[in-house]
This record gives C-alpha cells, sequence and structure tokens, in this order.
C-alpha cells in the first residue's frame, strides 16, 4: 500500500464537511485494521495480502492481480464454527487419512472475562500460499504450485521423505503418510472432488453453518469473491508476518453486513446504477 | 599380482588385513565391539525400514527431525571441520599443518560415510533420493544443493585421499582445494536448510550458515587432536617431532576457535532474549527442559572444560588433549541436538494462544532412533580402529610435499635444509646439535 507523501507542517485545515461517510469509516477501518482490534492477537496484521493488495477495502481493479484462474480460496467465518469436526470427518473419509494424520483440525482459543463468548474455534488447513515456503523447500520439486490453480499439490512419487516441506511449513499443513510413502496435505480436494466436477471441498460441503466457504477468487459473483471484496468487515489471513501471501482468509462473518452479501441484498444508495 | 600388493604397501602404507589380524586381543575386541554395534544399529534400522518409522521413532509432524538428523549433522560437521583444518596445511601450506593431513581426510571420509548411513535410515525413501534428485532437481532448495554438494564434496575428498596415498601432491592439493570449496558451500547450505525456514524463528536468519562453518572448524580440530592422541595411545610410534608440532599448531588453533563459538552463543543467547519467537527457547536453555543439555554439555563439557585443559596441556601434553577433546566430542554432538530439537519446539500455532498449542512441543529418542544413529556412529569408530592398523597409523615413508633443498630427517620426520656442501647426515647433526 503506496501513501502519497504529503507536507503536514503545511497542511491546511479542511473541516469534517467535506469528509463522506465512507471515507470516514475507511480510516476508521484502517486505524482498528492496524491495531489489530478485531482478534486481538499477533496473528492479526492490517488485512489479507494478495501481492501488494488489500483483500478488503479495495476495489475490483486488482482482481487482475490474482495470479492464479480459478484462484481458488477459502473464506472462514470464525464465529460461525461450532468444533462439530464435520470437516475433519469429511476430510478423513474423502482423502483416506489415515489416523495418525490430518489435513486440517479445529483448533480451540479460550477466553475470561468476555461478556459474549468464553471460546473460539479456528479451523486451520493447508494455506496454499501464493509464495509457499513447502515449495521452495522441497529438494526434488515433489510439492509443487498448481499453474492453473494455484493449488499446492504433491507428486507422491517424487517425495523423498525428507520432511523438511513439514518444518517449512508455517501452518503444520504436512504429515507423512506411510500408506502413500510420501507426505500428505490438503489439496483442496482436488483429486478427490475438484478434478471429478465437484465444486465444493469435501470440508465445506460438510460444514452444516457455512464457516467454511470455498470458492474462486477470481470470479466477482463467488460468495468467496465477495466476502474478501466487503468493506465492512475485518478480513485476516494467519501468521501474515511470514509473508506467504496464504489463501486462506479469516473473518468474524456474522455481521449484518456479511448476511447481506450472502442475500445478495443491494444498497440502493450505494449502488452506481441509477435508481 | 603379489608384486603389485607390496608395492602398493610399500607406496601408500598400507598394512593390509594381516596388520588387524596381529593386533592385540583387546584391540580386537574394542572392534568387534564397534561391528557388533554398528551391525545390531542397521538391523535395527532395517527393522524401522520395514515396520514404518512412524511406528518405531519418537519423531512427530510437529516435530519431525530428531536425534537421526542430529547424529547426522554431528557427523557432517565434523567431516567438514577435519577437511578446513587439514586444508590448512596440505591446501595452503602451512608446514606444520601437513602431518596431521592423512588421518583428517581419511576420517573426513568416514564421518561422511557414517552421516549418510544415518540418513539413510532418516529418510524415508532413500533410494527416490538417487532418482529425483538428478532428474528433478528444484534450484532453490538448500535441501537440494545439500545433498548435491556433499555428494560431490564426498567424491572430491576420495579423490584427494587417492592422490594423498599416491604422493602427488599436486593433485592432492588441487582435489583438497576443490573439496574445501564444495564442503564449505554444503555445509553452509545445511545451515540455510535451517536458516532459510521462516516459519521458524529461532532458525531463521543468516546466523546458522555462518555459525555452521566456524563449528564445523572447531570440531574438526577437535577430532584431529582427538584421533591423533588416540593414534598415539595406540602406536606411540606415530608421535615424532613433526607430529608433536603439528598437535601444538592444532591445539592452538583449536582453542581460538573454541573462543570463537563461545562468542558465538553469548550473542544466540543474548539477541534470542529479546526476540519474541526466540525468547521461549532461549529460556528453555537457560533454565527449563533443556538447562542440563545446555550448561553441562554444550557450554561446559563442550566449550569451557576443554578451553581449560587445552591452554593446560600446552598442546604437548597428550593424555590431556586426549581427555579434553573426548569430553568436547561429547559436547559437541549435544550442541548439534540443541540446534536441531529446540528450534521445533514450540507449535507454529503457539503465538495464536489456542489450547492445542500451549504447551511446548517435547521429544525423546526412541531406542530404533539411538541404534540407527549408532550404526554410523559405530561404523566411523570402526573405521577408525582398523584405519589405524590397517594404513600403520596413517605414516608414510613421505607424505607431505618437501620443498626445494630441503628432505625428511629419517630420524625425527622433519623436513631439515641442507646448507651447501653439506650432507644430510651433517645437517641432521646441525639440526638436532648431536653427535
Amino acid at each position: 500500500m503506496k501513501f502519497p507523501k504529503i507536507n503536514l507542517d503545511n497542511l491546511k485545515n479542511e473541516g469534517t464537511d467535506s469528509v463522506t461517510p465512507q471515507e470516514r469509516r475507511k480510516f476508521l477501518k484502517l486505524g482498528l485494521a492496524i491495531a489489530g482490534v478485531y482478534a486481538g492477537g499477533k496473528i492479526l496484521s492490517l488485512t489479507s495480502v494478495i501481492g501488494t493488495a488489500h483483500a478488503s477495502g479495495g476495489g475490483v481493479e486488482f482482481v487482475k492481480k490474482y495470479p492464479y484462474n480459478p484462484h481458488y480460496s477459502m473464506v472462514i467465518r470464525q464465529s460461525l464454527c461450532i468444533d462439530c469436526e464435520k470437516c475433519v470427518d469429511a476430510c478423513n473419509t474423502t482423502n483416506h487419512v489415515p489416523e495418525y494424520g490430518y489435513r486440517t483440525r479445529i483448533l480451540t482459543k479460550k477466553y475470561t472475562g468476555n461478556l459474549d463468548k468464553q471460546v473460539e474455534f479456528i479451523p486451520v488447513l493447508c494455506n496454499h500460499c501464493n509464495d509457499a515456503p513447502c515449495v521452495r523447500a522441497c529438494p526434488t520439486k515433489a510439492t509443487y504450485k498448481d499453474p492453473i490453480t494455484g493449488i499446492v499439490r504433491m507428486e507422491s512419487k517424487k517425495c523423498i521423505g525428507c520432511k523438511t516441506c513439514m518444518l517449512a511449513c508455517p501452518y503444520d499443513a504436512r504429515y507423512f503418510s506411510a500408506a502413500r510413502r510420501a507426505v500428505d496435505k490438503c489439496d483442496f480436494c482436488w483429486e478427490e472432488r475438484l478434478s471429478k466436477g465437484k465444486k465444493q471441498t469435501g470440508c465445506s460441503a460438510a460444514c452444516p453453518t457455512g464457516a467454511r466457504t470455498f470458492g474462486n477468487l477470481t470470479d466477482p459473483d463467488n460468495i468467496v469473491y465477495k466476502l474478501v471484496h466487503q468493506l465492512e468487515e475485518q478480513v485476516w489471513v494467519l501468521r501474515p508476518a511470514d509473508d506467504t501471501k496464504p489463501n486462506i482468509f479469516y473473518m468474524k462473518g456474522n455481521m449484518r453486513s456479511v448476511d447481506n452479501i450472502l442475500r445478495g441484498q443491494k444498497f440502493i444508495n450505494f449502488s452506481s446504477e441509477k435508481r | 599380482m603379489t608384486g603389485r600388493m607390496v608395492n602398493i604397501s610399500k607406496r601408500w602404507g598400507f598394512h593390509g588385513v594381516e596388520a588387524l589380524r596381529n593386533a592385540s586381543t583387546t584391540y580386537k575386541m574394542v572392534m568387534g565391539f564397534f561391528v557388533l554395534l554398528a551391525l545390531a544399529g542397521a538391523v535395527v534400522g532395517l527393522h524401522g525400514l520395514l515396520v514404518g518409522y512412524h511406528h518405531v521413532y519418537g519423531v512427530t509432524r510437529e516435530i519431525s527431525w530428531g536425534l537421526l538428523i542430529s547424529a547426522y549433522i554431528f557427523c557432517v560437521v565434523t567431516s567438514t571441520g577435519l577437511c578446513i583444518v587439514s586444508s590448512i596445511g596440505h591446501v595452503f601450506g602451512g608446514e606444520a599443518f601437513m602431518p596431521i593431513a592423512k588421518r583428517a581426510v581419511f576420517m573426513s571420509i568416514m564421518f561422511m560415510f557414517g552421516g549418510f548411513c544415518i540418513i539413510f535410515f532418516d529418510i524415508e525413501n532413500p533410494f527416490r533420493m538417487a532418482i529425483w534428485n538428478v532428474f528433478s532437481p528444484n534450484f532453490v532448495s538448500n535441501m537440494w544443493w545439500m545433498g548435491t554438494l556433499y555428494g560431490a564434496y564426498l567424491v572430491f575428498m576420495v579423490i584427494e585421499y587417492y592422490f594423498l596415498l599416491e604422493q602427488n601432491h599436486t593433485l592432492s592439493r588441487l582435489m583438497g582445494f576443490f573439496g574445501l570449496v564444495v564442503g564449505i558451500a554444503a555445509h553452509s547450505n545445511l545451515g540455510a536448510v535451517f536458516g532459510m525456514l521462516h516459519g521458524r524463528p529461532f532458525w531463521y536468519g543468516p546466523y546458522l550458515p555462518i555459525y555452521f562453518i566456524f563449528s564445523a572448524a572447531m570440531s574438526g580440530g577437535c577430532a584431529i587432536l582427538f584421533f591423533t592422541t588416540l593414534g598415539w595411545r595406540i602406536n606411540p610410534e606415530i608421535m615424532n617431532q613433526r607430529m608433536e608440532r603439528s598437535v601444538k599448531a592444532v591445539t592452538q588453533i583449536t582453542i581460538f576457535l573454541i573462543s570463537v563459538i563461545i562468542f558465538f552463543t553469548i550473542w544466540k543467547i543474548i539477541t534470542g532474549m529479546v526476540s519474541e519467537g526466540k525468547h521461549l527457547v532461549i529460556m528453555s536453555f537457560l533454565s527449563g527442559d533443556y538447562a542440563i543439555n545446555f550448561w553441562v554439555f554444550e557450554v561446559f563439557l563442550g566449550m569451557f572444560l576443554p578451553l581449560y585443559l587445552l591452554i593446560r596441556s600446552r598442546g604437548n601434553n597428550f593424555n590431556l588433549i586426549l581427555t579434553a577433546t573426548g569430553l568436547m566430542m561429547i559436547g559437541i554432538f549435544f550442541m548439534r541436538y540443541d540446534i536441531v530439537i529446540p528450534g521445533q519446539m514450540e507449535s507454529v500455532y503457539h503465538s495464536m494462544g489456542v489450547v492445542e498449542a500451549a504447551d511446548m512441543l517435547t521429544y525423546t529418542p526412541s531406542f530404533h532412533e539411538i541404534m540407527a544413529s549408532l550404526f554410523g556412529i559405530a561404523f566411523i569408530a570402526f573405521a577408525y580402529f582398523a584405519g589405524e592398523k590397517m594404513l600403520n597409523g596413517h605414516q608414510l615413508e613421505k607424505h607431505e610435499i618437501v620443498p626445494e633443498g630441503g628432505y625428511i630427517c629419517p630420524g625425527c620426520g622433519a623436513i631439515h635444509y641442507m646448507e651447501e656442501g653439506e650432507t644430510e647426515e651433517d645437517a641432521m647433526k646441525r639440526h638436532h646439535r648431536i653427535w
């Protein structure tokens, strides 16, 4: 994000009359985002990181910056997760995950002293990073970014089992599968579902509350696009300091604005279409 | 054929299997012990390979590098270090370091083999590695560079050793130079395998590649002193005036390198204490789970005790040097362990404050891991003891570069210079002020 150079000393006070509500909101949001108020922790950055652009608070213009098409992505609406683990079960069944491993799991965060919630559930999985550390670390290119979809996939026959990728991954998304004789990881169900024409991953299809939303980030009509490209609610990624440009976005996801987006409701006053 | 064998024996100082047979019973028992240990290690390791490592190893998905990687690093660090310290003599022409070259290069090769033995039981598909390392190389992977360069390093060292035996000093020097360059590149890449994992703050940064090189040199100095003084205990004849001077020089440089590593360690601790990502690990060194590893083994046995003892030895009390460096080898092993395991003890989700990642991760080596590590270590030990006998204490009739006008004193083994019109005998008398 670039800021214009402003000489603060010579700046005139323009007053607050000329500031539109949108601008005011955007400014406040920026401040809150920097302070990381929404989720309170060092995992939070400004917002999600795609290229150098912001995912929220921006506009359509940087859609071109998404390097893949379809650019598969997942938005996790944290407040909706109830830890039923149906996603984990679905994943294990779909992808034949052995007992000692997992491709996705749900973390629990406990709070004390809050008036509303004492506990929060955070589903985690492979972030399919645009700058994936595992892909760089693999000596034999056994793990690679799919050039079309951006999914981080495994070519099991090339895996020598050195486990460098498991340590390179800042999301603990990999484990060694004895059955495959290779490291195994989430592939957004590419092998078992997407490549067979299905539109949803096993976990997102199984989620009863809609906490996991899977879709294509380059399609403006897609729900994932809409959830990421809204102004009203904070969107973030895990461990932004590692700068891996992840494709799993997190938000609380229980505000009315999100409901409006999901219902496809248009705001007449703000719509560019004439009444 | 027989004539050729005799010839090689003379040229190479090779005493053959006969020398093993003539060894004392105690010596044979020591060798037998290490052979059995290596065999047992190999059998247990193969058992693990057959039933699947995840059943028998202590490593988990979070701590996926355990004792085997630590032992591998210990071996390759020592191998590189032997190469670095011995190269001062036979590559760069530091005369004092020349007599230790042959043993150092031999042990360097054996440590490398031992390291490969250990990594064989850590890598899940070692046979695939041979294929895909060649056909699907990832040039931005440190792991690929490390493996490939260490392969090349081993080749150079073997060729160099052959030329050392052949007393072709021009080619051995050239190969030694290539081996050194490739070895340092490989070794710093090993540091970078850790140093470039930016999700692991304890490892991330340029510190480890740099530290690994200096640490290797220190291990190399220690290993040369240990194996030379142990060789002296086995066969006192290997010690002559030149060798004594050499041991003194290596002692001096080892003292210097221990000081360097003390300096490195101090700053690792101090900078780590103010770093959010490293703080927990550093505190576990100072007063937590790794306090005994750190204070007793790494600091006391690995640095301060050998530093004190080596200074006390003045480079000529070989028994003291043997004790100091023997303890130091144990300390160095823990140094490697303390790099590998604690770097993984903090879960990647710890900073999020979630319940699942609240505790530090723990790791205990399993029986299979210990035995598979001992396979490599015992192989190295056996190779050393067999080498001392078969290669006659690594002595040669002539194994150093003799400058113009010089000759090797048959009495002391040092290089003497003849003045004009002087015979060798006169020169020897002059040098030794006897007769």
